[in-house]
């Protein structure tokens, strides 16, 4: 295999794991649970997402202190960082970055397979569900603390008939580092 | 419009085949899930007690799906009908296929006839978490408890659950013991199998 085609894999290869199987259990529990706390479908979908962005505000070290990677130079290398070595450090599939707008500000993550989706089917009463918007959060929050402002949302679910897990992420801002750093760079 | 032009479906979950169980995830990606849940509980409770019983709810649901699971994977279609079995099941087969070792210890109690002990020196739960230290006895391992009561229960083998920090010698971290109290019904079944 040529070096670096799949720089993921090498990062998911040297990280602890687990089973997947806990963690897609786990994962059912916790919506399970916000749908009975919640009730409205779009209270669920609001919940996971604040949930993501709280785990993706902490993530972001972990990633940066384990994925052996640079700095991004534009938003372009950010989205594939986070298709090609993001998702596979942490849920050990690759996803591909696509669907760019003229400006290079926005553009479509998917996902062809997902862990967090293992045994799950939507009821009749959960159609409203994005099932997996705790990744939005999460990657909202982890582009946060590296100075991105952004709106992640899913517009294609397998789960509710589509053909790929698709969501549009979107540079809102750049906002610029000030003196005093606060890495170490 | 459904299917339409479409070159993947998605297919029917008892459809699709059963996976193998070796898949992975990264253990980050766990425990900061594990967290949330945690954290989420806290905001709905009032008391320790009732955020233990919150998160073994949650891991009620996990056990009794990984029953389930392993029962058709595992054990071709069948499960244990007997105490001692679906014991070492636990300790062995749960433990295995959910964090990936067999659990450290199965013990019986030493007190009563219906309590038995599994415990670990350290559990994956509990590999990133400190307790706070007004949060008393607490141990997030009420979850595994969860897991535990949802594979006995659904098995046929109603009981409490809990889980304990137990101080050990010699090391800075306490282990963890889930204590297994059994239905009263259960022994008595057991007593009439022989």
């Amino acid at each position: 295999m040529p070096p670096n085609s799949r720089p993921g894999d090498a990062v998911f290869a040297n990280v602890e794991r687990v089973n997947a199987e806990l963690f897609t259990l786990t994962y059912g529990a916790i919506v399970r649970q916000l749908l009975t706390d919640f009730e409205e479908v779009d209270e669920v979908n609001k919940q996971l997402d604040t949930m993501g962005y709280n785990i993706g505000i902490r993530l972001i070290d972990d990633f940066l202190a384990k994925a052996n990677i640079t700095r991004c130079s534009d938003f372009r290398e950010t989205a594939e960082t986070i298709a090609k070595v993001g998702f596979k450090m942490f849920l050990g599939v690759t996803g591909s970055v696509a669907n760019w707008n003229a400006d290079g500000t926005e553009c479509s993550l998917i996902l062809d397979d997902n862990p967090l989706v293992d045994f799950v089917e939507l009821p009749e009463t959960c159609q409203g569900l994005y099932y997996c918007n705790i990744l939005c959060g999460v990657i909202r929050g982890a582009l946060e603390m590296v100075s991105m402002r952004t709106e992640v949302k899913f517009v294609k679910d397998i789960l509710r008939g589509d053909d790929a897990y698709e969501m549009r992420l979107k540079l809102l801002e750049q906002v610029p580092e000030e003196y005093p750093y606060k890495d170490d760079d | 419009m459904i299917g339409v032009g479409r070159t993947k479906q998605h297919v029917n979950v008892v459809d699709r085949p059963l996976g193998k169980g070796k898949v992975e995830v990264s253990l980050s990606a766990f425990s900061f899930l594990f967290s949330e849940l945690v954290q989420y509980s806290q905001t709905r409770v009032d008391n320790i007690a009732e955020l233990e019983r919150r998160l073994e709810d949650a891991g009620a649901g996990v056990g009794l799906r990984t029953l389930e699971l392993l029962c058709h994977r595992e054990k071709g279609n069948r499960r244990e009908t007997r105490l001692l079995g679906i014991l070492s099941f636990v300790h062995s087969t749960v433990w295995k296929c959910l964090f990936g070792k067999v659990a450290d210890s199965l013990e019986k109690g030493t007190e009563h006839e219906d309590e038995y002990m599994i415990s670990e020196k350290e559990l994956l739960v509990n590999r990133f978490i400190s307790v706070p230290k007004d949060m008393g006895a607490f141990n997030c391992g009420a979850f595994v408890a969860g897991v535990v009561k949802g594979v006995l229960d659904g098995a046929g083998f109603p009981a409490r659950v809990t889980a304990h920090f137990v101080a050990v010698e010699g090391q800075a971290r306490p282990r963890t013991t889930i204590l297994i109290k059994f239905a009263e019904e259960v022994l008595q079944r057991e007593a009439r199998l022989g």
